[in-house]
């Protein structure tokens, strides 16, 4: 890691005061004494900035800004995380685990034990990709700004298999796949003193939107809360991550599935994949032939065939096509 | 037995042992030595940055980029040190303050080799930054037994041979440890699932769990 200066953030206010980048800002760029910017858990950053890919003059520490780590039920208002709560305590959160059961499921197998006592909800949705090409400093990718996804041709078995044409890189918060199946909304303060909700769809951008960033986040905002709307009256849910092995690993294939059912029939169907394409995607195909029909095998088989309907898998990685039918019918039955 | 003893004994080294107590040479006491001009060089920037870290101590400036004096609580006791803000939790108690229990394997978090307690939680100290755990228990490896006063964990692994090559030990006896205080009667698919960050290339696992389990029944 290059020397970098260090700042204690007092508030929301202060840190936004002193950043002027995101990491994607200078990700990528020679290293800049001026340039400053957040740290949370620091899980992804640390990485970036060990392979020489993030090199900050100033890093500015806002995991001990107070009011940042709540937690907060209401049935009005729903479930509101404070960005700087870490995994391990959305893990062991009973409501979340009583009401959200896929967002308790994603974040118990994210990372490792060790690693979700200091990634926060706030870091885990920022995170950059895993695509070893963007990880290289030796690969200028399309994800760093030039017009080469090296994964179209090169290595590409952990990759995109839907939406990958012009960058097959995967998002890789799996926690982001059960969000958007609750229809999360993330909270964002801004310099000017004021905060904006955005839906997760609208948090994440596509390569083809923005080449160097995952998010909509500007270097003048910070995410201050990820907030979820009550579940109805007979919501269930369940999410499944497939990996290559089963102690810890990022995601091969996941699904989230929620569903509003009114005894055996499904009012209302959300599924949603990861690691299937650039930011994690609503299968509508799916909740199209969920909604109104009553649960069992035959429907959720038929519901995991349509989530692959226009897959379009590159060399290395059709093998997810059935992995994703086969979670995505497991998740539904499992949820009812 | 023996053998796994020395093996220990390294994981021991450190503040337990006053410098210098040692009888022999052995190669970490050598290599220490060696590296004196070094700590010359640091305690002499120290000096000089006495007044900035005081000034920081305000609040109102950053620290570094060049290192600054800070005080971490290991294992109990408050220890001083000068660090730039980019070293690691892990390379500070390696390399300042001689805790050279605590492993640095793949430096990326994906191995728990480093795992210590913050705040009595597992965390990977290769992934945390000194500068931001000022104020905060820090416990390694060095600060649960001692060599004449193993934990129960620590002679479980003795026990039930859970050491190969033995760089992943420290970092699975921290996690087995805090999980043992946690769930005090485990079965097999718990322990499991709690040691699922730790990895061990030569495949100790079997017997790691065996331990785990072992221990269990001594806490």
């Amino acid at each position: 890691m290059n020397k970098f200066s260090w700042y204690e953030a007092k508030s929301v206010e202060d840190a936004l005061d002193k950043v002027n980048a995101t990491a994607s800002d200078i990700l990528g760029k020679r290293p800049n004494e001026s340039s400053v910017i957040f740290k949370a858990g620091g899980i992804d950053l640390m990485d970036l900035m060990k392979e020489g890919l993030v090199n900050p003059g100033t890093i500015v520490n806002i995991k001990k800004i107070p009011d940042l780590d709540k937690i907060e039920f209401d049935e009005k208002n729903g479930l509101r995380i404070g960005a700087n709560v870490n995994l391990a305590t959305l893990e062991g959160n009973s409501l979340i685990k009583d009401k959200y059961l896929a967002l308790h499921l994603a974040v118990g197998h994210a990372g490792t034990p060790q690693l979700r006592n200091s990634a926060t909800l706030g870091g885990n949705l920022a995170q950059r990709t895993r695509c070893w090409y963007f990880r290289s400093l030796e690969h200028q990718c399309f994800r760093k700004g030039s017009g080469t996804c090296f994964a179209q041709k090169g290595e590409n078995e952990f990759h995109a298999i839907m939406k990958n044409e012009t960058c097959a890189s995967v998002h890789s918060s799996s926690v982001s796949t059960a969000l958007m199946a609750f229809n999360a909304s993330v909270e964002i303060a801004t310099s000017d003193g004021k905060k904006r909700k955005v839906r997760m769809e609208e948090f994440f951008v596509h390569p083809e939107v923005d080449s160097r960033s995952e998010n909509i986040l500007n270097s003048n905002e910070l995410i201050t809360a990820v907030v979820i709307p009550a579940p109805k009256a007979g919501t269930k849910s369940y999410y499944i991550k497939q990996g290559a092995r089963e102690s810890h690993d990022w995601a091969m294939a996941d699904v989230a599935v929620v569903m509003e059912m009114s005894g055996s029939n499904c009012s209302k169907a959300e599924v949603v994949l990861g690691a299937a394409a650039p930011i994690p995607i609503r299968s509508k195909e799916a909740n199209g032939v969920l909604t109104g029909k009553s649960i069992n095998e035959t429907v959720a088989i038929a519901a995991g065939e349509a989530s692959m309907k226009g897959a379009t898998p590159l060399s290395g990685n059709a093998y997810k096509v059935p992995i994703f039918k086969t979670i995505v019918k497991r998740a539904i039955l499992k949820s009812v | 037995m023996k053998i796994d003893k020395d093996r220990l004994k390294s994981n021991l080294e450190g503040e337990n042992q006053p410098e210098g107590s040692k009888k022999g040479i052995s190669r970490r006491g050598f290599l220490r030595g060696a590296g004196l001009t070094t700590v010359g060089t640091v305690a002499l920037q120290t000096g000089v940055l006495g007044n900035s870290l005081q000034e920081a101590s305000l609040g109102e400036q950053s620290l570094g980029p060049d290192a600054v004096l800070i005080k971490l609580k290991v294992n109990g006791r408050l220890r001083s040190l000068a660090v730039e803000p980019r070293t690691t939790l892990a390379a500070a108690l390696r390399d300042h303050l001689q805790l050279t229990g605590t492993k640095i394997v793949c430096d990326r978090g994906a191995c728990s080799a480093c795992t210590v307690w913050l705040d009595g939680k597992p965390v990977n100290s290769c992934l945390t930054l000194a500068v931001e755990v000022v104020g905060q228990e820090i416990t390694t490896i060095e600060g649960i037994g001692t060599e004449e006063n193993l934990h129960p964990v620590q002679q479980a692994f003795i026990d039930h041979d859970a050491s190969q090559c033995g760089f992943c030990t420290p970092g699975m006896i921290m996690t087995a440890t805090h999980f043992l205080q946690n769930h005090p009667n485990p079965n097999l698919d718990e322990v499991k699932v709690a040691l699922r960050g730790n990895l061990c290339r030569c495949g100790t696992q079997p017997n790691v769990f065996k331990a785990t389990l072992a221990a269990a029944k001594k806490m």
